[in-house]
């Protein structure tokens, strides 16, 4: 076996883990716009019932995660700035406040679909929570996507060796600022959106 | 400007890499399954999709006969199948339709697209552009198998409690989301299925950007790339759709959901006991998003096939492909519209006619590029000093199929016309002549072509040229007659024709096309031969067996591990033959101005001296 490993530049100057995770984050957005798209329609035929379903959720804890996501986005970007700058200390810091984060969001999530379970809410109930459960259960997922390599990269930086991939950091950056934006879009098509017109049933 | 290298410098670098590289010996494991190497995973992909090719041609065989002679038990086989879904081997309704949505299925999701992005996409990318491997080496691995795992996820549904998934490959609600579990079966294989073709494409796009060799500029690459290169750029933005409608199928099938439930839906299945749909759903929303996949799917499926038919014929007919940038312009139409166009599967469905004659125009529009890259080809052949190999034979053949089958779907773009001959035979008979006389062909004329490089033996071009006349012979009296039957009303998918009276002067027809089928099916079995006698037996392929320009040809047969054998560089176009300077018809892209290529012999005992 003669091996050759031709290790030149790559020709667009962008690295090629980088230039494939734009390209990944093209077929996310259209995953995601095919859930989005899904919601304009049935949303328009059947606006009464996803207007009312939509008051049963609780629009502070979703605004919390909302901050706590931008939060996360934030430390993620200062966390690639350190490694970059080869502050290890500083990368550490900024790894672990963005990974506490992304479990606060997970626990809070936690917590909105266990109360809604204990009030007989569940995706079969209406089709609001089916398509309630179905995308935040999806970007839920990518949520914990995001988490495994973060820690990954934060032990390794704990070892001997340390890690000072900043491509990879980079990488992972970008993914995690796109799970944070689905998030933004989801948090008012979700829970914010009904006619301002609308008087709430009172109870 | 590094220095032109010459065979023979190479044939000295290779025993100084040798003893270099021995640290690199590679375990079984990782060299033959989980290997990140994109020949290795090209062949993984040719095989296990011609193995699946059996299996698609096994289940339209056993289709075609019920057709043919419903009632009657299948020869030879019918006494194994199971007595549930056919009882003393004959063919019962649930069966058959099993049948036809695995055909199907297979054919398209575990046979097709492997091959024409799979196989072609691995094998063709960094050979042609002259690198060591893929961007991404590990994601290829993971993109066959993930591929892998979907085929015996989809197959599996034939051994569950009410087999395989049946709702024809479209997979229309509400009949799919009340389906068994081999219907959730099918799901997950689809949405597998297409998560590997994500990771592949998004491969092959980061591939064609960034590792392209010193010298080669986008529009120097061989129209396989570039037209690999585009449908890539498809399957990264239309697969994600069909995964997220097939996400929300599964919710309706597993967590009984209704985004694809209508209201007050009643259901006989047996699937449905204590299901409680609360409905509200859309079933024509999952029509607009299957076919927002799925109409860029034919593309996917052909388009990598025109580029390889291209080189194939500028090889073959030793002329430079006439119309080289019309050729990428004219893929990159077809790719664009074919995102707008998806509403002309869906002229029955319900819709406002002003959106349907949109979709109709914008339909009728894509055969001006299509009709361009027809015109081109014959422009490329036109007075070349045509070399009839099975590749070029399944080229031209590629082409004359094409021309028939595109001509038939510019009636079906027709809305009025398509009202008519919608779910007829009409369609069936249509994309058998894009899908297996098109992109069967094209794949075909891909296989004899690069098999050398990529087995390092040559295909027997005789038993190549039988089954190349085998094919094309019985494929035209199979598929032709479809279009009589579809004109005069005869339903797809339907179990026993005899039941409708005014089809039973087509039981002729139906008989005369399963016997060429069978035939058809069976002359397939003359490229198994091939490819297996070759294999073992076959003579040594030379490093460039047919005179070709493009880069590939500049690597031993087979490549070994990092494909060629020094850095390469690019001079020229891919398509220079018959210069009127040069005393060789060809030019290839590799040589510098002036540089003389060493005869292909020392070539050949040199691949001997690397063992």
């Amino acid at each position: 076996m003669s091996g050759l490993v031709l290790d030149h530049e790559p020709v667009s100057g962008i690295p090629h883990g980088k230039l494939a995770m734009w390209v990944f984050l093209a077929s996310e957005i259209m995953f995601f716009t095919g859930f989005f798209a899904s919601f304009i329609v049935l949303r328009n035929a059947n606006i009464d019932l996803f207007t009312n379903s939509a008051q049963a959720l609780n629009k502070w804890l979703a605004l919390l995660n909302t901050i706590v996501l931008i939060g996360s986005s934030l430390t993620m970007a200062l966390s690639v700035l350190a490694i970059e700058k080869g502050n290890k200390r500083n990368f550490q810091l900024y790894m672990t406040i963005t990974i506490l984060c992304a479990f606060t969001f997970l626990i809070v999530k936690y917590f909105e679909y266990t109360s809604k379970f204990s009030h007989h809410i569940y995706p079969w109930t209406d089709l609001f929570y089916s398509y309630y459960f179905l995308t935040t259960g999806f970007h839920g997922m990518h949520v914990i996507g995001g988490i495994i390599p973060m820690v990954w990269m934060l032990m390794r930086s704990f070892t001997k060796k340390g890690y000072h991939n900043h491509v990879r950091v980079e990488v992972l950056g970008l993914y995690w600022h796109f799970v944070d934006l689905v998030w933004i879009f989801l948090f008012p098509v979700l829970y914010l959106m009904f006619p301002t017109s609308y008087v709430p049933p009172i109870h | 400007m590094s220095s032109p290298v010459l065979v023979s410098d190479t044939h000295h670098d290779v025993h100084t890499d040798h003893g270099h590289h021995e640290h690199h010996k590679q375990s079984f494991i990782t060299k033959y399954i989980f290997s990140t190497d994109h020949k290795m995973v090209a062949k993984q992909f040719m095989l296990s999709a011609l193995f699946f090719l059996l299996i698609g041609g096994a289940l339209a065989l056993l289709l075609r006969w019920q057709l043919a002679y419903p009632g009657e038990a299948v020869p030879l086989i019918g006494q194994f199948l199971p007595e549930l879904i056919a009882s003393d081997g004959v063919i019962q309704p649930g069966l058959f339709i099993q049948l036809t949505t695995m055909h199907a299925s297979v054919m398209i999701f575990f046979v097709i697209i492997p091959l024409a992005v799979g196989l072609f996409g691995n094998l063709c990318i960094p050979l042609m552009i002259g690198t060591d491997d893929m961007a991404l080496p590990f994601i290829n691995l993971l993109s066959f198998w993930l591929y892998f795992l979907a085929g015996i996820v989809a197959a599996a549904g034939f051994f569950v409690q009410g087999g395989a998934g049946a709702s024809g490959w479209t997979g229309y609600p509400p009949l799919s989301a009340i389906g068994g579990l081999g219907q959730t079966l099918w799901i997950v294989a689809v949405f597998l299925v297409g998560f590997s073709s994500i990771l592949g494409g998004m491969n092959y796009v980061t591939t064609v950007l960034n590792k392209r060799a010193p010298g080669m500029k986008m529009f120097d690459m061989p129209l396989s790339v570039w037209a690999i290169f585009i449908t890539s750029v498809l399957m990264v933005l239309g697969t994600p759709v069909l995964a997220s409608a097939v996400s929300m199928l599964f919710f309706d099938n597993v967590l009984h959901t209704s985004f694809f439930m209508p209201d007050n839906l009643t259901v006989a299945s047996p699937y449905a006991n204590g299901m409680k749909h609360s409905g509200g759903g859309q079933p024509i929303l999952f029509q607009h998003l299957f076919w927002f996949y799925s109409h860029p799917a034919v593309y996917i499926m052909i388009l990598p096939l025109m580029g390889v038919v291209s080189d194939v014929l500028s090889t073959f007919s030793r002329k430079p492909i006439y119309g080289y940038k019309a050729m990428i312009f004219a893929i990159m139409a077809i790719a664009f519209l074919g995102f707008i166009v998806w509403g002309h599967h869906m002229f029955q469905s319900g819709m406002n006619p002003l959106l349907g004659t949109t979709f109709m125009l914008s339909t009728i529009v894509i055969a001006v590029p299509s009709a361009i890259k027809v015109f081109n080809w014959l422009g490329t052949i036109w007075r070349g000093s045509i070399r009839y190999t099975t590749a070029n034979m399944m080229a031209l053949g590629f082409i004359a199929t094409f021309i028939i089958g595109g001509l038939s779907g510019v009636f079906m773009a027709s809305a009025p016309v398509d009202i008519y001959i919608h779910d007829t035979y009409f369609i069936v008979a249509h994309i058998h002549y894009v899908l297996f006389g098109g992109s069967l062909f094209g794949i075909y004329a891909g296989i004899y072509y690069w098999f050398p490089k990529l087995f390092g033996k040559m295909l027997n071009e005789i038993w190549g040229r039988r089954h190349f006349f085998w094919t094309f012979i019985f494929f035209n009296l199979t598929f032709f007659p479809m279009h009589i039957l579809g004109v005069g009303g005869h339903m797809r998918r339907i179990h026993d024709p005899n039941v409708y009276d005014f089809l039973k002067p087509f039981q002729p027809w139906n008989e005369f096309i399963t016997i060429m089928a069978i035939i058809l099916g069976f002359s397939q079995l003359i490229l198994f031969g091939n490819i297996i006698y070759t294999w073992i037996w076959g003579p040594k392929a030379p490093k460039n067996p047919w005179n070709a320009n493009t880069l590939e040809w500049h690597a031993p047969s087979p490549p070994p591990h990092g494909n060629f054998l020094a850095p390469v560089r690019v001079y020229r176009s891919p398509y220079e033959f018959s210069h009127p300077d040069r005393a060789d018809d060809f030019h290839p892209q590799w040589l510098a101005p002036g540089e003389v290529e060493i005869e292909e012999t020392t070539t050949v005992s040199e691949t001997q001296n690397t063992h």
